[in-house]
C-alpha cells in the first residue's frame, strides 16, 4: 500500500517530440492518497493506458518522475515495484491448480510455505474460490480466471497498488455485475491503492472513490463520481459521463439570466465571463423536467429502455435529450423545465460557478 | 463447419487429382504388383503371394535396418527439439533482429539434400576437408568411412544441421503468439527465467512441438540422401537404412519381390506411426 | 421476408442451435439478444448462408434458398472486429460490391459519396483503413454493407470493440441509416440495454434457442418465462422460490452460507397474480422495483443485509444480501449506503413476476 506521486510526466512515444500534439500524455502531476481506489476513465487514445503502464515501469516516461512512499522508481523495472497488474483477458499459469497459481508469487519470494498456505486460503475465501482450489487453472470460466489474475496480486502483503487494465473487457454482461461489486468489496477489506483504467462511465464510477477524467493526453477533471456528475468542470466531462451525457446548449449571459435563442432561463447569479469567451449552459437529462409550463420544445423519438424513458427533441433549435421515470407521461404540448441545481455554466469549455 | 454444397470444387481438383495418380496411385499398385509375384526375368511371373512378405520380416537384414532407422530417428528427435527450442527462445522478437535471424534459420532448410550430403562429405575428409584437416592436426581421429561411430556422428550432424532450423521456426512462431501481457505478469510475480518458460513458453508451444516431432520423426524415419552421398550405408552396414537397404535390393540385386513387399512394409509402419501422432495430437488439443 | 422453417444445426454431435423457427419482415431491425456463445453468431451465419442447416429450411421472399452458398444470396455481413481490406483506401472499400456488381463508374461515384456522407466518412476516402480510429474502421465496414443495398444485413456484435460512449453515438446513428433503406437488419449483442435503444424487434437466445421472440418492449415487459426474463435483465433479476398459499406467497429466507434455520416471510398476492394455482413458484423482481422508500401506501417490505453500493452517475446499484441471495436494487439519484447494515426494502408488487416450476411465466404483468 502506497502513496502515488506523479511528478510533472510527460510522455511521448516517438523519438523527438517537437509539439505537443506529439505528447501522447501531456503534463500530468498529481498525488494519489495510499489505499485509495481510483479510477482512470476516458476515451480511446486518452493516454490512460500508457500512464498506467508507467505506473506499472512497462513504460519509463520521457520526463518527469513517479515516486512510491516518497521513494522514486522511475527508473526500477516493474518487478522491482511490488505492483500488480492485472489485463484486459485473463492471464492465468494454464498448468498449475488454483492454488498453485496463488502461490506462485509467494513462492518466487521465498515465503516460508506454512505462511503460503495462510495467505492463500484467505486469499481463495475472499474471491470465493475455495472449492475450485486443486482445480487446473485451464478449465475455468474468464470471470474465475480474472479473479485468479487478481488474487496472484492480492496474496502478497507488500504490494504498492494494484492496477487494472480494463479486466472486465471478456466477462459476459450479466457477470459483470457480481464482479465488479466483488472488486469495490475486496478493496474495502483489504484496503490496497488500487488504479482502475477503463473507458466504461459504470465500471469507473462504480469502482473508484475519486475519478480522474483523461481526455487527449491530459487530466481534465478529478473527483468524486458525484462531483463529476453533478459538477462536471469541463464541457467533456458532461459529455462523457452520464447516458446520455449532459445537453450542452451556446447561451448568451445577460447578468443573471442566460439565453438560448429566445428563450431566458434564470441562473441565480452573474457569472463573471470575459469579452470573447465562448459561453455555454449545461444541463443533464436528469435535471430537466417535462411538464405543460415552461420552455416550449418538439419531440421527435422518445426512447423506452425499461426503467426509463429518453425523450429526444428540439429547444429553441438546439438538439435536447431528457430523462424520465418509467410509466411518465409526455404531455401533448410539451415544456421543458430545467431544475436549478443541474445547471451549469461554461466559458470557452471551462465551468465558471459562483464562487469563481 | 457445414460449408455450402459447391459442385465447381471438384473440376478445380481434378488436374491435380490426375497428376497425383499418374505418379503415385498408379506406381504404388505396380509395387503391390510386385510384392506378390516372383520373377526369374523374361517377363515371366508366378503367384507369391504372402512369401516375399514373410521372408523380409524374417531376414536379419530387415530388422538390422529398421533398428537404426529407430535409433536414427530417436537421437535426431533429442537433439533437435530441445535444441531448435533452445535457439528460438534466444531469438529476438522484435526490432532489426527478427528478419535476419528467420533468414539465417531458413537457408539451411533450402539446399537439396545431396548437397547437403556432398558438402559434409568433402568437409570430412581428412586429406582436404576444413573440419577433417583441423581434426586431423588436432590429433583427432575422424573417419567417417571406416569408423561406424564416426559415419553415425555425420549422418546425425548432417540431419540436425539440415533440419534444427524447422523446429526453430516453427517453436519461433509458437513463440511469439503468446501475448506480451503473460511475460509481464510473470515478471510482476516475480518469476525466474525457468519458471517463465516451464510455465508460459512450454505450455504454450505444446502444439506447435507436437508438429514439429511429427514432421522431424516423419523426415528422419524416410531418411535416404544424406547418408547415401555420405558414407553409401557403409562402412559396412552401419549406416545402411530401410531406405537404402531397398534400393539396393530393388535397383542393385533387382530382386523386386523383396523389395515391393520391404516398401509396403516401410510403409505401412509409417503410415501406422503418423495415425499414433494424428490421435495423440487431436486428442491433446481437444483436451485443451 | 425470411423464414427460418425448424432450422437446426449440429456439429460434431453437439447442438449449437436447436430447431427454430422465425419470421423476419422486411424493412425490420430485428436483435439476437444472449450471452457469449448461446447461439446468436451461429444463427447470423445460418441466415448469411455461410453455414448450411443439418435439418430445416431456409426461405427468403418465398424461395427456398437453404443450400444456396452466400455469394448468391443478396447478404452484407458485419463483425465484432473491424474487417475491411487493408490494402485499399476507405473510397475503394466501400465501392468494392459495387465493382463486384459490375455497376458503371459513375453510379459506384455516386453511391460511395452518399454513404460516405451518411457514415461521416467524406474526408477519410483516400486513407487507409488501418490509419483510421476504431470508430471510423467500424463505420467504414458498415458503409460497405449499406451500399450494396443488400436485403439482408447482418450485424455480429459490431460495437462491441469501440469504446462506450463511441458505442453510445453509433447506437443513436444506428436507427437512422437502418430506416432509410427497406432491407432486413439482424443485429447480435448481448446487452439488453442496447437492444431496447435500437427498438424494433428482439429474438431472445439461450443455449442455442430462441427462449421468445417478439416487439422489444413487449418481450421485455411481458418475458414468456424465466430464461428470458433473466436475458433481458441488465442488472440481474433479482429471484426467489416461494409458495402460494391462497392470498399470499411464502417465502423460506435462509440463512447466508445455507446453514441455520430459515424464517418464514409473507407477502401479500397482488391483483394480476391473484389467478396463479397454488404450489411451488419462482417469483422474480426487477431492480428497479425495489425501493429504500415507500413506492406507494402499504408496500410490502423485505429485510436485507446491504453489502455494497455503487454509484453510477445518476443511479445508485445497492448490493443487498436476501437471506443468501444476493440481490441489486436500482436506486435513482447518488446513495451511498455504509456496508452490513440491516434494512427495509420495499417491494413494488405491481411489477411482481411468477414463474413456474418449469420456468413459463404465470399470468401476465401489470406492464
Amino acid at each position: 500500500m502506497a502513496r502515488i506521486n506523479l511528478d510533472h510526466i510527460r510522455h511521448a512515444y516517438g523519438i523527438r517530440p517537437t509539439s505537443p500534439n506529439d505528447y501522447a500524455l501531456r503534463e500530468v502531476h498529481h498525488e494519489w492518497a495510499d489505499g485509495g481506489a481510483y479510477a482512470l476513465l476516458g476515451p480511446s487514445g486518452c493516454g490512460k493506458t500508457t500512464l498506467l503502464n508507467i505506473i506499472s515501469g512497462i513504460v519509463r516516461p520521457s520526463e518527469g518522475h513517479i515516486l512510491f512512499d516518497g521513494k522514486d522508481v522511475t527508473h526500477l523495472p516493474t518487478e522491482e515495484r511490488n505492483i500488480a497488474q492485472v489485463f484486459q483477458f485473463p492471464v492465468v499459469y494454464d498448468t498449475m491448480t488454483v492454488y498453485d497459481n496463488l502461490a506462485f508469487p509467494l513462492r518466487n519470494r521465498n515465503v516460508p510455505e506454512d505462511l503460503v498456505a495462510t495467505r492463500v486460503k484467505h486469499i481463495l475465501e475472499m474471491l470465493e474460490l475455495t472449492d475450485r482450489a486443486d482445480k487446473k487453472a485451464r478449465g475455468l470460466t474468464a470471470d474465475q480466471k480474472q479473479k485468479i489474475s487478481l488474487g496472484r496480486g492480492l496474496v502478497r502483503s507488500d504490494v504498492n497498488a494494484i492496477l487494472f487494465d480494463e479486466p472486465l473487457t471478456v466477462i459476459d454482461p450479466h457477470l459483470k455485475w457480481v464482479l465488479r461489486s466483488q472488486l469495490k468489496q475486496l478493496h474495502r477489506h483489504s484496503k490496497f491503492t488500487m488504479v482502475y483504467v477503463t473507458h466504461d462511465q459504470t465500471e469507473a464510477l462504480t469502482f473508484a472513490d475519486k475519478v480522474v477524467v483523461m481526455y487527449d493526453g491530459q487530466i481534465v477533471q478529478i473527483g468524486t463520481p458525484a462531483e463529476l456528475f453533478e459538477k462536471p468542470k469541463h464541457t467533456f466531462v458532461g459529455y462523457f459521463i452520464g447516458s446520455p451525457g449532459m445537453n450542452v446548449f451556446p447561451v448568451e449571459i445577460a447578468g443573471k439570466k442566460a439565453r438560448i435563442g429566445n428563450v431566458s432561463v434564470d441562473i441565480g447569479f452573474a457569472p463573471k465571463i470575459s469579452k470573447g469567451q465562448k459561453t455555454e449552459l449545461g444541463i443533464r437529462p436528469e435535471f430537466m423536467d417535462i411538464t405543460r409550463k415552461g420552455m416550449p420544445m418538439t419531440i421527435r423519438k422518445v426512447e423506452d429502455i425499461g426503467r426509463q424513458k429518453i425523450v429526444r427533441g428540439e429547444l429553441a433549435g438546439q438538439a435536447v435529450s431528457i430523462v424520465m421515470k418509467e410509466g411518465s407521461d409526455i404531455p401533448a404540448d410539451p415544456h421543458v423545465s430545467f431544475r436549478d441545481e443541474g445547471i451549469n455554466i461554461y466559458a470557452d469549455s471551462w465551468r465558471v460557478g459562483q464562487e469563481d | 463447419m457445414d460449408k455450402t454444397w459447391n459442385n465447381r470444387a471438384w473440376f478445380m481438383v481434378l488436374p491435380a487429382f490426375l497428376v497425383v495418380a499418374f505418379s503415385a496411385i498408379i506406381p504404388l499398385m505396380t509395387v503391390v504388383n510386385y510384392s506378390v509375384q516372383d520373377t526369374f526375368g523374361n517377363n515371366e511371373f508366378f503367384w507369391a503371394g504372402t512369401e516375399w512378405f514373410t521372408d523380409v520380416l524374417d531376414s536379419d537384414r530387415f530388422w538390422g535396418a529398421l533398428k537404426r532407422n529407430l535409433l536414427f530417428s530417436f537421437l535426431i528427435l533429442v537433439i533437435e527439439i530441445p535444441l531448435g527450442v533452445f535457439i528460438a527462445l534466444h531469438m529476438p522478437r522484435k526490432g532489426i533482429g527478427v528478419p535476419i535471424c528467420l533468414v539465417t534459420m531458413a537457408m539451411p532448410l533450402l539446399i537439396p539434400w545431396n548437397v547437403v550430403g556432398t558438402i559434409f562429405q568433402l568437409m570430412l575428409r581428412s586429406d582436404i576437408g576444413l573440419v577433417g584437416y583441423t581434426l586431423a592436426k588436432m590429433g583427432i581421429s575422424f573417419n567417417y568411412a571406416g569408423s561406424p561411430i564416426d559415419a553415425w556422428i555425420t549422418v546425425v550432424g548432417m540431419d540436425v544441421w539440415h533440419w534444427t532450423s524447422l523446429v526453430v521456426l516453427l517453436a519461433y512462431a509458437g513463440l511469439v503468439s503468446i501475448p506480451d501481457a503473460y511475460y509481464q505478469a510473470a515478471k510482476i510475480d516475480g518469476a525466474s527465467r525457468f519458471s517463465v518458460f516451464r510455465y508460459i513458453q512450454l505450455p504454450k508451444m505444446k502444439r506447435v512441438l507436437m508438429i514439429a516431432f511429427l514432421l522431424r520423426f516423419m523426415d528422419s524415419f524416410m531418411i535416404y540422401t544424406e547418408p547415401f552421398v555420405a558414407t553409401g550405408g557403409g562402412p559396412g552396414t552401419s549406416t545402411t537404412f530401410l531406405s537404402i537397404d531397398l534400393v539396393k535390393m530393388a535397383i542393385g540385386q533387382f530382386d523386386l519381390g523383396p523389395a515391393a513387399a520391404m516398401s509396403i512394409i516401410y510403409f505401412l509402419i509409417i503410415l501406422l506411426l503418423s495415425w499414433v501422432f494424428y490421435t495423440v495430437m487431436t486428442n491433446t488439443d481437444a483436451q485443451s | 421476408m425470411l423464414e427460418f422453417i425448424n432450422v437446426s444445426k449440429v456439429v460434431s454431435g453437439q447442438t449449437h442451435i436447436h430447431p427454430t423457427n422465425l419470421v423476419l419482415e422486411r424493412g425490420t431491425l430485428n436483435v439476437l439478444l444472449g450471452p457469449t456463445l448461446s447461439g446468436k453468431t451461429s444463427l447470423l451465419r445460418l441466415m448469411a448462408g455461410l453455414d448450411k442447416p443439418t435439418s430445416g429450411s431456409v426461405r427468403f421472399n418465398g424461395e427456398n434458398v437453404t443450400g444456396l452458398p452466400v455469394q448468391r444470396r443478396n447478404v452484407a455481413m458485419v463483425y465484432q472486429q473491424f474487417i475491411n481490406y487493408p490494402s485499399m483506401t476507405v473510397y475503394e472499400n466501400i465501392a468494392s460490391p459495387l465493382r463486384v456488381a459490375g455497376e458503371s463508374a459513375d453510379v459506384i461515384d455516386r453511391e460511395v459519396k452518399k454513404v460516405a456522407d451518411l457514415m461521416r466518412l467524406s474526408p477519410l476516402l483516400d486513407r487507409l483503413p488501418l490509419s483510421l480510429s476504431g470508430g471510423q474502421q467500424q463505420r467504414t465496414a458498415l458503409a460497405r454493407a449499406i451500399v450494396k443495398k443488400a436485403s439482408l444485413v447482418l450485424l455480429d456484435e459490431p460495437l462491441a470493440n469501440l469504446d462506450y460512449k463511441l458505442r453510445e453515438e453509433m447506437r443513436e446513428e444506428l436507427p437512422k441509416i437502418f430506416a432509410a433503406s427497406g432491407s432486413i437488419f439482424v443485429y447480435a449483442t448481448t446487452e439488453p440495454s442496447e437492444a431496447l435503444l435500437l427498438g424494433g424487434n428482439t429474438a431472445t437466445l439461450h443455449q442455442g434457442r430462441v427462449s421468445q421472440f417478439g416487439k422489444t418492449v413487449s418481450v421485455y415487459r411481458n418475458p414468456r418465462d424465466l430464461i428470458t426474463a433473466r436475458t433481458f435483465s441488465d442488472p440481474p433479476i433479482n429471484t426467489h422460490t416461494a409458495v402460494k398459499e391462497g392470498k399470499n406467497f411464502v417465502l423460506l429466507e435462509k440463512e447466508a452460507g445455507g446453514k441455520g434455520k430459515a424464517t418464514k416471510i409473507t407477502l401479500p398476492v397482488p391483483a394480476h397474480l391473484a389467478t396463479v394455482a397454488d404450489g411451488p413458484v419462482t417469483l422474480g423482481v426487477q431492480p428497479h422495483h425495489l425501493s429504500l422508500e415507500e413506492p406507494y401506501a402499504k408496500a410490502p417490505s423485505l429485510k436485507v443485509k446491504t453489502q455494497v453500493s455503487e454509484i453510477a452517475g445518476s443511479e445508485s446499484f445497492v448490493h443487498v444480501l436476501f437471506g443468501d441471495k444476493r440481490w441489486v436494487i436500482l436506486e435513482h439519484g447518488v446513495r451511498n449506503i455504509d456496508p452490513d447494515l440491516d434494512i427495509d426494502v420495499y417491494l413494488d408488487t405491481r411489477h411482481l413476476m411468477a414463474f413456474g416450476s418449469d420456468g413459463m411465466t404465470l399470468a401476465g404483468t401489470a406492464g
